[in-house]
């Protein structure tokens, strides 16, 4: 259990996909400039990941010892089908958020979040708990990168920002400044105690 | 207020020193638009009308003043420190301030320097440096505090992040190796450390410093407590301002009298920290206990000087609390279970970035709408 939280912390806060990986970076600027919305999206990434990583490590066990020159062909597959599940779910019962969520839904398909998180969860030899713990922290980090942002964006929206950082310039910095406040909690949890 | 309603001139009522609108508003066609204005009103002793927007009770309180009486009181803190680390401390402080200033200077508004936010956020990234960095790199985190920090969000009061915690986490980024050299105390005051010269861009790694390590990094890194004393007073290494603990407390104490910063937040952090560092010590004995991580590091500058700042911290009292507390438990974690042996400025900075929530979900019922909801805070 304790292995689980340390991997849910991990990815959500130490080594959070976005401001310390920088992947996933074109949702967390496209769709943070309201709060709300950038929960849903941060809802929606997460459930992927979640139906991802349950997805992979069944693929992992079974199917990749066999053939594993398929390994990124089977990732890329599963990654779209899920996407386009979550796209017919979305549509089906919440039309709002769909239009909300815009280009930005079948772009999770080609979020590199997913795919990292796919990778990693691979290379680190996570099986289906850890995966899965894996996934809920990244994407719960996802989440909080994103909804930060956002209502970092709201607060600035009627900021005398200079027009030289107007929009995605300031999003730019607020990213890199939110990047440093993560770097703080680099080495948590590797340094023993 | 001074409102004189008179009952004369015909139901007209004069608004004294806004002689144009009131010509408008009355038309073309009245007999006092003739008049000389306002002067000819109150000479005339008719009865006027004084009509402002509000705010109607002014405080003589403005931004400059609170701005240099916040610098006055870093005075006896740079005093210390100067004191501590000799003259070098008064140079790394000035090419911060500089730094900031020049930018403030030449990118800012007109004027804007005058309020003396600039060099506040000079001198507060200068003290959380330490006293043998090189001067370039200090004025360099100063410009970047200023330019990146406040101008690029719209300055003044547009800030999401406190500039000089944002500035010193950049040169935490850029060159770690200066940030974490912690030179001994200075012999005398007139002392001058030689890493401070080092040219620009250069390794500054070619002289000779006599190193000391701070108490936290001493805890961390090799389990040796400091002398509580010497914590409080501050001849121990670290940072230039967050050595003095005590006297940074009188200072805070006098702001916080002027009602110039939030008690609020320095005593939600206090709070916390005491509260999860005496329940850490009471589990585990190895850990140190709430008087040595109040006291060390640069808890109490952070907590008095930075996390107060009027921008980045929440407007509530309810909000204060919880960035105190947030800020407070992050920098115990970061102590305690982090590679770093200090937290204090990333936890501050990881709550501004939660500010913008804080304030949204403590916004307090608009009078009326609800049953009335007493702020206890």
């Amino acid at each position: 259990m304790g292995d689980l939280t340390r991997i849910f912390v991990s990815a959500a806060l130490i080594n959070n996909f976005v401001l310390a990986y920088f992947v996933g970076l074109c949702p967390f600027f496209g769709v943070s400039k309201k709060v709300p919305t950038a929960l849903r999206m941060g809802g929606a990434v997460t459930f992927v990941m979640v139906l991802t990583a349950s997805a992979v490590s069944f693929l992992n066990a079974w199917v990749l010892p066999v053939a594993p020159y398929l390994r990124l062909i089977s990732y890329i597959v599963v990654i779209a089908s899920l996407v386009q599940i979550v796209e017919m779910v979305v549509k089906k019962t919440s039309p709002a958020l769909f239009r909300a969520l815009g280009i930005y839904l079948p772009l999770i398909t080609t979020n590199c979040a997913i795919l990292y998180l796919a990778l990693f969860q691979y290379a680190r030899g996570y099986g289906f708990f850890e995966g899965l713990a894996f996934a809920l922290g990244a994407g719960a980090g996802f989440t909080l990168a994103l909804v930060l942002m956002a209502s970092i964006r709201q607060r600035s929206e009627t900021a005398s920002v200079p027009a030289i950082a107007r929009e995605m310039g300031l999003a730019m910095i607020i990213a890199a400044s939110l990047s440093m406040a993560f770097m703080g909690f680099a080495g948590l949890l590797s340094a023993g105690a | 207020m001074n409102v004189d309603r008179g009952a004369g001139d015909g139901g007209h009522e004069r608004l004294r020193g806004e002689p144009e609108r009131r010509r408008e508003a009355d038309g073309g066609g009245d007999r006092e638009a003739g008049g000389s204005g306002a002067s000819g009103a109150s000479a005339s002793g008719t009865p006027r009308l004084h009509l402002a927007p509000s705010p109607h009770i002014h405080s003589p309180d403005s931004t400059p003043r609170i701005m240099w009486t916040v610098v006055a009181t870093l005075v006896p803190v740079i005093a210390a420190s100067t004191w501590f680390f000799g003259l070098s401390a008064l140079l790394v402080l000035a090419a911060a301030t500089l730094g900031c200033f020049i930018v403030e200077r030449t990118l800012g508004e007109r004027g804007s320097v005058g309020d003396g936010s600039a060099v506040i956020t000079g001198l507060l990234l200068g003290l959380t440096l330490p006293a043998g960095i090189p001067l370039w790199m200090a004025f360099l985190g100063g410009a970047f505090a200023i330019g990146f920090g406040k101008l690029i969000f719209g300055g003044l009061g547009q800030n999401i992040f406190n500039p000089a915690l944002l500035g010193r986490a950049f040169l935490q980024a850029a060159f770690p190796t200066a940030l974490t050299t912690w030179p001994a105390l200075a012999e005398r005051w007139t002392h001058i450390y030689a890493s401070n010269l080092a040219l620009p861009l250069l390794s500054p790694g070619k002289v000779d410093v006599v190193t000391m390590a701070t108490p936290l990094g001493l805890m961390k890194f090799e389990h040796q407590g400091t002398d509580l004393l010497k914590l409080a007073i501050g001849n121990t290494g670290g940072s230039l301002g967050e050595t003095a603990g005590v006297l940074i407390l009188v200072c805070g104490a006098y702001l916080a009298w002027k009602r110039y910063l939030n008690w609020r937040i320095p005593v939600a952090i206090f709070a916390a920290v005491a509260a999860l560092s005496a329940l850490l010590h009471a589990v585990r004995p190895s850990l140190p206990g709430a008087p040595f991580m109040l006291l060390s590091g640069g808890l109490i500058l952070g907590a008095v000087y930075m996390a107060t700042d009027m921008v980045t911290s929440p407007v509530t009292n309810l909000g204060s609390w919880i960035f105190g507390l947030g800020i407070g438990l992050i920098t115990v974690v970061i102590r305690l279970w982090g590679g770093l042996a200090e937290g204090v400025m990333y936890s501050i900075l990881f709550m501004n970035a939660l500010v913008p929530f804080i304030d949204q979900a403590t916004r307090p019922a608009t009078f009326g709408t609800r049953a009335a909801r007493k702020e206890t805070a």
